[in-house]
């Protein structure tokens, strides 16, 4: 100890020594600052912090003017969130379950909703705001996120279905759980209870197995892991039969701009969180892709179509150039009451990027 | 002793036979295992031996070797409804000492991995402060900047865990973790920069990629020993880790280390935006739940052997070794047993003891070939000690999800096969 005391007195009194165990030490002068700071960086614009100043806190700080009513918010609600929450906030798969679970909080299997569980409402408008929908963020209109917050409360039979949620009465909403939110409180209850020298030796007369993981078997197989990724990574080199067929049919329709391509790979971001494509591809939120352009709509084995797409396959419409890009530029408008959350692409451009790429991705029919 | 042949011509029939090692023989002298036969690895000329390797430049970015290809992050499929906003472990079992190398840092997503730009990335301050400012990567690379190892592990680490062994394999059960030497920007001086208002209590910190991420941190911790962060591991982060720039909170949950890192907005109150209200809220047994649990308790795993990582040696002198971690501090001590908690044993602390960073112990032992029961218990540097996941259930109940830090039991079998098991 005197020997570090000593070396203590020599470092300056900025210096932190940090003396390890195993005598060994970590100096540490902290960054020092600067009295009036550095002057690097440079003042923000108005519309700078205007463009991304957008959190909502429980006071009401942030929330814009702005409302939206509970029927405006179901036909959004439908049209952008259903595919993954459910028609009414039950969920598919693991989407998160939005609705419902009131009284289920103390039990074995506790549901953890908007309604039994958020503390707060402007949690719902600031979320959905910022995140949603998953793969479009910050797409929706203020006026939208109320009306779809205002949904919301309906599903959690907050309000009646005449309601209307604006910044005038945003402040009134009380959340039901708003108060079983308590303080991290470990310091009183396990930090002390915790910190006392535990047994070294006979500190049990015997053990036994209570529990094993095996029972369950959802540990996933690394063998099995392993093949999987061997199989795609041979089915990522070009098969022989691919460049044979290139070659020997020059005269059919042009293989695609790859730039085009590329672009359409890009935006096919937008709708990777729903589709897949390629080798592998699965039925996910949407149907995989494979196989479609030249294909009748909605004829993908395995995927439970909307009506509407029903009713457009059996009126005989064919993917191609012309039916993709007015669907890919207006999904709505173009098959009414289908249900693919998506507002569409932004340009006639991108829509012959995404079919390009759609088309040399797996899309093509065989 | 020269005069005493080591290995009789008995003894190395015997072992040629039953092709096993062995420590001390029942005479106590040494005795070395003997081969059958020549090994062809030494007396056959190898490829590796005769003919040219590549040279340099064929991997301007080195790759392990081709042989270490199994030591890769993993998922758990039915966890998330995607892969985009999900989760993969880091293979604990397969890694040695206190650093976690960067492509194997495990990831955690919401929106998938921001990809942008070191010249397009923005920093901004606003709120209460005297000036709102912008700052580009290149304006942060020329405040001073330090030098710090953290661990940083998910609050959901060991989570699936809570009801009963669930995951075999310490990757599974507690890979939400990474360990990584940092460069940045003490966020005090950045919080300087701007002016900070006496009024600003608390800070948002928000991620620019499409889950637009965002916590509440209070001011406290905030002008502590918060950094903003640019570098992993002496090279800039990767993009699955926040490039361009991440928040690091020392010993604090991993949601709060905002990746993609854009704005850092100063306010009187905290926001109870989504991760801090529906998820990272800690459910007790009544229905109540505790909120802001931001502080990682003391925990410890032992990472070989376990059920990735079975003793496949036979009896004998036998290497078990784990990582061990606070939130609060240092770890000065690990206890380990072998027979399920009936004898502890001291395990031998290996490597650099940092605040709020991993630490490395071993324990050696000679194995009889009997089952066993391992656990190993951390003690941090405030004198707490890593509890039973019975002591958490009684104050936590069952429903917590986050902040299990329960002493984990692998039971190891005749055959050193480990399985994941709850012992009573």
């Amino acid at each position: 100890m005197s020997k570090s005391a000593k070396m203590m007195k020599n470092l300056t009194l900025s210096t932190a020594l940090v003396v390890l165990g195993a005598g060994f030490a970590v100096a540490e002068t902290p960054a020092p600052s600067r009295e009036g700071g550095f002057g690097l960086g440079r003042a923000a614009l108005p519309e700078e912090i205007a463009a991304w100043d957008i959190d909502i806190r429980p006071d009401g700080l942030g929330l814009p003017v702005g409302s939206g009513d509970v029927y405006t918010g179901e036909e959004l609600y439908i049209d952008l969130c259903s595919a993954c929450h459910g028609d009414f906030g039950e969920a598919v798969g693991r989407w998160p379950v939005l609705a419902g679970g009131r009284g289920t909080l103390d039990g074995e299997d506790p549901h953890k909703t908007i309604g039994s569980y958020w503390p707060y409402l402007s949690t719902v408008w600031d979320y959905v705001h910022r995140a949603m929908p998953y793969g479009a963020a910050q797409s929706l209109s203020d006026d939208e996120v109320y009306a779809i917050t205002a949904y919301l409360m309906y599903l959690n039979d907050m309000v009646d279905d005449d309601f209307e949620l604006s910044n005038e009465n945003f402040l009134e909403v009380a959340m039901p759980n708003e108060t079983a939110f308590f303080m991290d409180d470990r310091a009183t209850t396990e930090l002390t209870a915790f910190s006392v020298e535990p047994c070294m030796e006979n500190c049990a007369d015997s053990v036994s197995i209570t529990a094993r993981a095996t029972v369950l078997s959802v540990t996933p197989e690394q063998e099995a892991a392993a093949a999987t990724a061997a199989a795609a990574t041979a089915a990522a080199a070009p098969t022989p039969a691919a460049v044979v067929e290139e070659v020997a049919a020059p005269a059919a329709a042009a293989a695609p701009d790859p730039a085009l391509v590329a672009a359409g790979e890009g935006l096919f971001r937008q709708c990777a969180s729903c589709h897949q494509i390629g080798e592998g591809a699965v039925n996910r939120t949407g149907p995989q892709l494979n196989n479609t352009y030249g294909a009748p709509v909605g004829s993908h084995d395995g995927f439970r179509y909307s009506p509407a797409f029903q009713q457009a396959g059996e009126s005989g419409m064919v993917w191609d150039d012309e039916t993709l890009t007015a669907f890919l530029l207006d999904p709505r408008g173009y098959i009414q009451g289908n249900r693919m959350a998506f507002r569409g692409l932004r340009s006639e451009e991108d829509a012959a990027a995404m079919v390009a790429y759609i088309r040399a991705a797996g899309g093509e029919a065989k | 002793m020269t005069d005493t042949p080591k290995h009789s011509p008995s003894r190395r029939q015997f072992l040629a036979g039953a092709a096993v090692a062995t420590g001390a023989a029942a005479t106590g002298k040494l005795v070395h295992a003997q081969a059958a036969g020549p090994d062809p690895l030494i007396t056959e000329l190898q490829p590796w031996q005769q003919y040219l390797g590549d040279g340099v430049d064929v991997r301007p970015y080195g790759v392990p070797s081709k042989h270490e290809a199994h030591v890769v992050r993993r998922t758990v499929p039915w966890l998330t409804a995607d892969a985009v906003s999900s989760i993969n472990f880091t293979p604990l079992h397969e890694l040695e000492g206190i650093i976690t190398p960067n492509g194997l840092c495990f990831e955690r997503h919401h929106s998938g991995v921001a990809d942008i730009a070191w010249g397009d990335h923005r920093l901004m301050i606003n709120g209460l402060v005297d000036n709102q400012m912008v700052f580009t990567m290149d304006d942060l690379m020329r405040f001073p900047r330090e030098n710090r190892t953290y661990f940083l592990e998910c609050a959901a680490n060991t989570g699936m865990e809570w009801r009963g062994s669930q995951l075999n394999g310490c990757q599974f059960t507690h890979g939400m973790i990474h360990n990584v030497v940092y460069t940045g920007v003490p966020l005090r001086l950045l919080l300087e920069e701007a002016g900070l208002k006496t009024s600003g209590t608390w800070l948002l910190a928000e991620g620019a990629d499409a889950s637009g991420m965002t916590r509440s941190i209070p001011m406290e911790k905030a002008l502590d020993d918060c950094l903003v962060a640019t570098h992993m591991n002496g090279e800039r982060l990767r993009a699955e880790q926040g490039y361009p720039v991440r928040l690091v909170v020392p010993g604090w949950e991993g949601n709060m280390w905002v990746k993609w890192l854009r704005r850092l907005e100063i306010g009187d109150a905290p926001w109870h935006h989504r991760e801090e209200t529906s998820k990272y809220t800690d459910l007790l047994a009544n229905g109540d739940a505790r909120r802001f649990t931001w502080e990682m308790d003391a925990k410890s795993v032992i990472t070989n052997p376990s059920p990735q990582a079975p003793i496949t040696h036979g009896p004998g002198p036998t290497v078990l070794t784990g990582v061990a971690w606070s939130g609060r501090g240092t770890i000065p001590r690990v206890d380990v047993t072998i027979d399920g908690g009936i004898t502890w044993h001291q395990a031998r602390m290996s490597g650099p003891s940092l605040d709020k960073s991993m630490h490395r112990f071993y324990y050696e032992f000679d194995w009889d070939g009997r089952p066993l029961l391992l656990q190993s218990r951390a003690h941090d540097s405030t004198g707490y000690v890593q509890p039973t996941k019975d002591q958490l259930r009684v104050v936590r109940g069952f429903n917590s999800i986050y902040h299990n830090n329960g002493i984990q039991t692998w039971a190891i079998n005749e055959a050193g096969e480990a399985e994941n098991v709850e012992i009573g």
